[in-house]
């Protein structure tokens, strides 16, 4: 590992000013990502600041919304009283992600930061766009099984790993952020970016713009939600594919839909598509099908991932068919 | 014999990975040494060397003189002496290095000591009182929940603070939030009546 500086920032504002001036400093948070990567030289920043003393781990009611402060750390959201009743679907995704030693240092700002597990990616010896922009992608050519099927470029198609994000996203999140130019805030859904031409970009945020909080708005579906997670092993991997589904249902008659798919896209991936064909109808298997082949419509497999088109669709159905069942 | 014969060839297998590693390391000491002077311009002049860094561990204080990328497993094991807590994987991958930090379980390996000087860490070490094992060490023993035993201290850690957590019922839910800690030996079956045993026992896990 590559050393560094090391220093504590105690206010947020005290965070910013340390890390903007360096193009080569970086937050530290849980340190689960970071850290790995930095094991394996993926990431040499030459400064770091610790945010663990900031006071951003606190999830409270707010008149319309549920803030939560972006150092909570996975586990505390996940067991949260109100997360578990009015937002199941994130409580799920927390809790299928990673392991509770991981989930016990993991905060919310860096899970929506961490990187790809595209074991390219993390193998310094190998071409990367992402790593090492115009080298070349190494899994476009290779053994793509866990990339993606949806939002790839001829650039790169490496999935977003993060379980909840996938929730947030199907729950309209809002990103709050500080920044040196100040306060911004930004819905999930445009945070993360496709790679297109410029993989390494990843997200809309500036270098030195700092989470503060994630905020969930009161919603009629979030109650009526579920988190269902693929993967090769029954626990403790990261998903093939995953669906985030939140449904109204009024009379049988689907009134509002939320759906968003982990482990196929480029980035926590809404499926509007999918939404859209579930507007209005009645909840049933039919309708449950539509969406599913709606959601992935657009999908370009690669040459040893194309089971994941058919596993999302049947994620999806089974993700439905739950949530359509919920009394 | 057949089980022998596996046993001996996984031995066999850590003895070349260990000497492996070993070797790597030494390659990459070698380098990191020659490379330190070559590169130092590149490098800012500000970046420091060593820090003063005080860690309470199982009661007592230990001040360390070391560098910020020290891994609080590697502090531990390497600075303090407290060799309980195992390296595995060295990613968050295995659980080997489980310790409590302010009695809740995180993997030290993916951590920085640095970053725990104004908390509270038990280890393996500082589980038992005297010669009175922990509740969760004695129910290991009782049910024979280890084999090699490199995973166990990792596992006990967890299993400690799984329990003062509460949210595990049934023996579904004790293998689901085990599963950060993997065992080679695959002595699953008995680290969960283990952890049961305590769970049921409503013997106080508490540390
Ligand atoms: C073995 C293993 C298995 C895993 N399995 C899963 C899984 O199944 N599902 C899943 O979703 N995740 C999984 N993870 C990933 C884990 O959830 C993330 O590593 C974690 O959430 C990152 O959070 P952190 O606080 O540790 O981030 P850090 O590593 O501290 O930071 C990550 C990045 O975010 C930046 N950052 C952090 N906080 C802020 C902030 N507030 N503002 C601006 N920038 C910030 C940092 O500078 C860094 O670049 C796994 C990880 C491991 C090691
Ligand atoms: S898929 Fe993306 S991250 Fe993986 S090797 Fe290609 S460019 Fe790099
Ligand atoms: S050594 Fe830390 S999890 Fe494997
Ligand atoms: S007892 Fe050998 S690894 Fe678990």
């Amino acid at each position: 590992m590559q050393p560094f500086n090391y220093k504590k920032a105690r206010q947020a504002e005290n965070a910013v000013a340390l890390v903007t001036p360096d193009a080569e400093a970086s937050y530290l948070a849980g340190g689960t990502s970071l850290i790995d990567l930095m094991k394996l030289n993926v990431q040499t920043p030459t400064e770091l600041v610790d945010i663990n003393p900031l006071p951003l781990s606190k999830i409270e009611m707010q008149s319309n919304n549920l803030r939560i402060g972006a150092m909570a750390r996975n586990s505390d959201v996940a067991y949260d009283a109100i997360i578990q009743k009015r937002y199941p679907v994130l409580s799920e995704a927390l809790l299928s992600g990673a392991s509770p030693q991981l989930r016990n240092m993991a905060t919310v700002g860096g899970n929506l930061l961490q990187r790809t597990r595209c074991y390219y990616f993390r193998d310094t010896s190998m071409p990367c766009n992402k790593r090492v922009p115009g080298s070349g992608c190494a899994a476009i050519e290779g053994y793509n099984r866990i990339h993606a099927i949806l939002g790839g470029s001829d650039r790169c198609i490496a999935t977003h790993p993060s379980d909840m994000a996938v929730a947030m996203v199907a729950l309209d999140a809002v990103v709050q952020t500080r920044g040196p130019n100040g306060a911004r805030s930004i819905p999930l859904v445009d945070f993360h970016l496709v790679p297109g031409e410029t993989p390494e970009r990843e997200t809309v945020l500036q270098h030195g713009e700092l989470i503060i909080a994630v905020d969930l708005p009161a919603s009629p579906n979030a109650s009526r939600s579920h988190y269902l997670k693929v993967r090769d092993r029954a626990s403790y991997a990261f998903a093939m594919a995953s669906v985030a589904a939140a449904l109204d249902i009024q009379n049988g008659i689907i009134r509002s839909a939320r759906i968003a798919l982990g482990g196929v896209g480029t980035k926590p991936w809404r499926a509007y598509d999918a939404e859209k064909a579930l507007l209005n109808q009645p909840a049933n298997q039919a309708a449950f099908q539509a969406a599913a082949n709606a959601a992935v419509a657009g999908a370009k497999p690669q040459k040893y991932n194309g089971f994941k088109v058919e596993l999302a669709k049947r994620t999806i159905v089974k993700a439905l068919t739950t949530v359509g069942g919920m009394a | 014999m057949k089980f022998r014969l596996r046993r001996r060839r996984l031995g066999q297998l850590m003895l070349v990975s260990t000497v492996a590693a070993t070797f790597s390391s030494f390659v990459e000491k070698t380098v990191a040494q020659t490379s330190a002077t070559k590169t130092t311009p590149m490098l800012k002049s500000s970046i420091s060397e060593t820090m003063q860094v005080t860690l309470q561990v199982n009661g007592t204080k230990h001040s360390l003189q070391i560098e910020p990328r020290v891994t609080l497993l590697d502090a531990l094991r390497e600075y303090i002496g407290l060799t309980g807590s195992k390296k595995g994987c060295d990613h968050g991958q295995c659980g080997a290095c489980t310790v409590l930090v302010d009695g809740q379980r995180i993997n030290s390996c993916l951590t920085f000591a640095i970053m725990h000087t104004d908390a509270a860490i038990t280890t393996i070490e500082g589980l038992a009182q005297g010669d009175n094992l922990h509740p969760m060490q004695a129910a290991f023993l009782a049910r024979d929940a280890f084999q090699c035993g490199y995973c166990t201290p990792g596992q006990i850690c967890s299993a400690v603070s799984l329990v003062n957590e509460g949210h595990a019922k049934s023996d579904d839910e004790i293998r689901e939030l085990m599963s950060g800690n993997i065992c080679r030996c695959g002595a699953y079956p008995n680290i969960v009546a283990a952890v049961r045993d305590v769970l049921e026992g409503k013997k106080d896990a508490a540390v």
